[in-house]
């Protein structure tokens, strides 16, 4: 039986899976940007709380992703659920990027453009919501859409917990030694980061500010 | 020498002073300090410029003025009331600000760069827009043509006279204008000296400007400061301010004289 063969008679499963892996990284990026722009920009405008903050993602980002799984096991609402885990799991992973992009994103606005928003009676919040933000938009999409590609390489493995997603078939196919089974995961999960790469590029191209 | 923005019938010299400093001074938080016990004041309808080198606190004035930077010590009142007893964004919305590197805000088109204090101010639409296209118009910019243009589309002239445009929007009573002219070639520098000089909407207002050019302090001021290391050192009209005999000052007489010997040469 011909690759092709395998992914034409098992279409439904790995459709299945895809959506599923798309369901994990999808969410847990929903909560990676919710935490980690707020965070970047409190990182941007309070240097001493950047240590603590960039620290621990750092950290979080340095713990094997298969160890990271198990230390949250224990933990009571999450461990309860495999896929709620993996996506709490995944969401940790992705944070150091997008903070860490988000605050050089507005700390590497112009200080002309600063100085004249402040020097023109804007306030604070004024400024980072109608210049920072907007100025910096490219970079922090540049830190999801590193933060993006890699949660869905580490999405496979949240299989090994049983949250589901494309991970299945390559953990399969390792059992069974199946190399079809382990291509039928690897194929999809390298397509999908492959697309998610192209797509978040074209609009960070879309909104790169031009510089005056 | 007159006609500096303002001819002399625009200064009041009954009302009590538009911007006075006593004993202003600034500090670094290590200790370093810009300016030192800076006491001037200036009249309603004026323009004072503030001549020296870079580093002889001149920025820094400006921008206790507006509160960018808070005082050390010292007092500053606006208008008879200390900046501390302002509201730091009404004081600044109230002050207009113009600076050499211009800061345009990239992402807005020319008509949203000019409107910003307008919108912040919450102007009606309309009131807003004819108050664009006039600002335009002084400023000597086609609204129809560069209306929806971008900054980076525009020469850097032409930035600055947007950045004047924009200052001047919502019609403040007080300019702050550090070095506007000194990021510009000389022939544009020269153009848009001579423009602005001549325009109505700055005659009535006081300014304070910032520059290390005696030429533009000579053209465009009522009364020239000098200052050095963090202090002013003289003050000065126009006249008085060529026959100084205080060193710095002097300098900057010489210097100016060499170039009128150059200018002669050629």
């Amino acid at each position: 039986m011909t690759l092709l063969q395998f992914f034409l008679r098992h279409h439904r499963e790995i459709l299945q899976g895809t959506l599923e892996h798309i369901w994990l990284v999808g969410i847990a990026m929903l909560i990676a940007v919710g935490v980690g722009v707020p965070l970047g920009v409190l990182v941007a405008k309070r240097p001493w709380l950047s240590k603590p903050i960039l620290g621990g993602a750092n950290i979080a980002e340095t713990i094997p992703s298969l160890a990271l799984f198990g230390f949250l096991l224990p933990v009571p609402w999450l461990g309860g659920r495999a896929d709620r885990l993996a996506i709490a799991a995944l969401a940790l992973y992705a944070l150091l990027p997008i903070i860490r992009n988000t605050s050089a994103g507005i700390v590497g606005v112009n200080t002309a453009v600063h100085d004249a928003a402040r020097g023109m009676g804007m306030t604070e919040r004024q400024i980072l919501l109608q210049v920072e933000l907007p100025l910096s938009f490219s970079t922090i999409l540049a830190g999801i859409r590193v933060a993006t590609v890699l949660t869905i390489g580490i999405a496979t493995i949240a299989a090994a917990i049983g949250a589901g997603g494309l991970g299945e078939f390559i953990f399969r196919g390792l059992a069974m030694v199946n190399n079809q089974l382990i291509l039928a995961g690897a194929i999809p999960a390298a397509l999908l980061a492959l697309g998610a790469d192209f797509i978040l590029g074209l609009l960070e191209r879309r909104f790169r500010p031009v510089r005056a | 020498m007159t006609g500096p923005f303002n001819n002399s019938s625009a200064v009041s010299d009954t009302a009590s002073p538009a911007i006075e400093l006593r004993d202003a001074s600034y500090q670094l938080p290590d200790g370093r300090t810009l300016l030192r016990d800076l006491t001037l004041s200036v009249k309603s309808g004026e323009t004072l410029v503030l001549l020296g080198r870079s580093g002889a606190g001149k920025s820094t004035a400006l921008k206790l003025i507006n509160r960018m930077l808070e005082l050390s010590a010292g007092e500053i009142l606006i208008e008879g009331k200390s900046t501390l007893d302002w509201n730091p964004f009404a004081l600044r919305r109230h002050i207009g600000y113009v600076i050499q590197e211009i800061g345009l805000f990239p992402h807005y088109t020319i008509e949203r760069n000019i409107s910003l204090v307008p919108r912040l101010e919450n102007w009606p639409a309309d009131r807003t827009r004819v108050r664009v296209a006039e600002l335009m118009n002084l400023v000597g910019l086609k609204p129809e043509e560069f209306l929806h243009r971008f900054p980076h589309q525009l020469s850097g002239g032409q930035r600055q006279r947007v950045g004047i445009a924009r200052a001047l929007a919502a019609d403040p009573p007080i300019l702050l204008m550090d070095e506007p002219f000194g990021a510009l070639d000389p022939l544009t520098r020269g153009e848009l000296q001579r423009e602005f000089q001549q325009l109505e909407q700055l005659i009535r207002k006081t300014i304070v400007l910032v520059t290390h050019h005696v030429g533009e302090a000579l053209l465009l001021g009522n009364r020239i400061g000098v200052m050095d290391a963090g202090a002013l050192v003289g003050i000065y009209s126009p006249k008085e301010f060529l026959a100084a005999k205080e060193p710095v000052t002097a300098a900057y007489i010489a210097n100016l004289r060499m170039n009128q010997v150059a200018e002669a040469r050629t």
